[in-house]
């Protein structure tokens, strides 16, 4: 084609002109063949040393930005997802904490109304105890008394009466009196 | 400007020993900036090997200008090459031109139209062999046949239009560029008072030439893509 054009152009042309501007034998058959061989193994060279290692290492930019993108969306959402995490494990956490309160704080009311109790009861206890024992104890008082008041009253009447009486029979006699007046008291 | 070519003939072909020279040098400096700026490359990048990705993504964008990513992924490779090529090609002749016994050795490859348009024919043949490859043959007849059927002629006419004024504009921009800064180089060797006066347009016209060389290796790039894509989109 290139052939065709350039025919075309000298026949069309000034004839000494083209032939200023070209070889004087007329198409330079050498230059074309130069010029594509060379920018042939120009372009072939390149594409093996230098544009293919450029193009390789901008693809590989480009994978590793979209890569990079990918990830930070991933751990963005990742993040979100511990968050919400954190936050209802935070949730649960306050509410164990609030019913570990109330629960402490029911016990210890219970065991105060308890301990009340039982206090009260160990006195009360105590309380009848001591009156059971102080009622012995006059009992005993009263008996002891009476005791006295009988040996007192023998000898008072054995003393007064100066008559030997057996002091067997007395002592019943007396006794009875002392019944019978402590039951008319 | 009339400076004749080191010529050699080997089986009856004609080569020209100083493009030989130039686009090796051409290869060259393209090759090692690539394989320099991508040779400690990180996942983070640093350096040059951030004005490397700069062009890559600079080209993808021209390509998705175009045409979608996943039929024009596989003209990355040709993009880029293509953008470091023509522009270190084009910069090649900025500094100086090297004339030895009247023949010219150094210059911008793209200073010569052969060059320039063997450049645009392939980009036009890898066209409409991806048209084939991608359309398969019905499909890729079936373009010259839109919009209207009768304007297929045109569109025959315009796939041997668009080679030519691919390789032609950017020869004829570079070779310009070439003349301008020839003549004022010429006025400047001539005499103090040529200095004085060549000095300052040659500095501003290097500067443009540079401008220049970026914007058509860009051109050249866009409109690669842009005929890659009425041949291989069929929604376009």
């Amino acid at each position: 084609m290139l052939e065709n054009t350039l025919i075309l152009l000298s026949a069309n042309a000034d004839a000494g002109f083209l032939a200023k501007l070209n070889d004087p034998d007329g198409l330079n058959l050498g230059s074309i063949i130069t010029t594509v061989f060379f920018f042939t193994v120009l372009m072939l060279l390149l594409k093996r040393f230098a544009w293919g290692p450029l193009m390789g290492i901008m693809d590989q930019r480009a994978q590793l930005i979209a890569n990079e993108i990918e990830a930070a969306e991933q751990s963005r959402l990742d993040s979100h997802k511990l968050l919400e995490e954190q936050r209802a494990l935070l949730k649960e956490a306050r509410e164990n904490a609030q019913s570990i309160v109330d629960n402490a704080r029911k016990q210890g009311e219970t065991q105060r109304e308890e301990l009340i109790t039982a206090a009260r009861n160990e006195v009360n206890r105590m309380k009848e105890s001591a009156t059971l024992e102080i009622a012995t104890e006059k009992e005993k008082a009263v008996a002891a008394v009476r005791e006295e008041f009988v040996s007192l009253s023998i000898l008072a009447a054995s003393k007064v009466l100066g008559k030997e009486i057996s002091e067997e029979d007395n002592r019943a006699l007396i006794e009875e009196t002392i019944v019978k007046a402590g039951e008319s008291r | 400007m009339d400076h004749k070519n080191p010529n050699f003939e080997i089986f009856g072909i004609v080569f020209n020993a100083s493009n030989i020279l130039m686009l090796f040098i051409t290869c060259l400096i393209v090759f090692l900036i690539a394989v320099i700026s991508t040779r400690n490359l990180k996942v983070k990048p640093t350096g040059m090997q951030n004005f490397m990705e700069w062009i890559m993504d600079f080209v993808k964008g021209i390509i998705k200008n175009n045409m979608d990513w996943k039929t024009g992924g596989r003209f990355h490779v040709l993009g880029i090459t293509l953008i470091m090529f023509v522009f270190v090609a084009n910069m090649l002749g900025l500094p100086f031109n090297i004339i030895y016994n009247d023949y010219l050795w150094w210059k911008s490859p793209t200073a010569d139209p052969v060059v320039t348009m063997t450049l645009a024919a392939t980009v036009v043949i890898l066209t409409h062999f991806y048209g084939v490859k991608l359309l398969g043959a019905k499909g890729y007849f079936k373009t010259y046949l839109q919009p209207m059927p009768f304007l297929a002629p045109l569109k025959i006419i315009e796939e041997f239009a668009n080679t030519l004024t691919l390789g032609l504009r950017l020869y004829g921009n570079i070779f310009a560029g070439e003349i301008l800064i020839g003549l004022l180089a010429t006025l400047g060797a001539s005499s103090a008072f040529g200095l004085a006066g060549a000095l300052i347009p040659a500095l501003a016209w290097q500067g443009f030439s540079i401008f220049i060389g970026a914007i058509q290796a860009f051109i050249f790039v866009m409109l690669t893509m842009v005929y890659m894509a009425h041949k291989v989109d069929t929604d376009h």
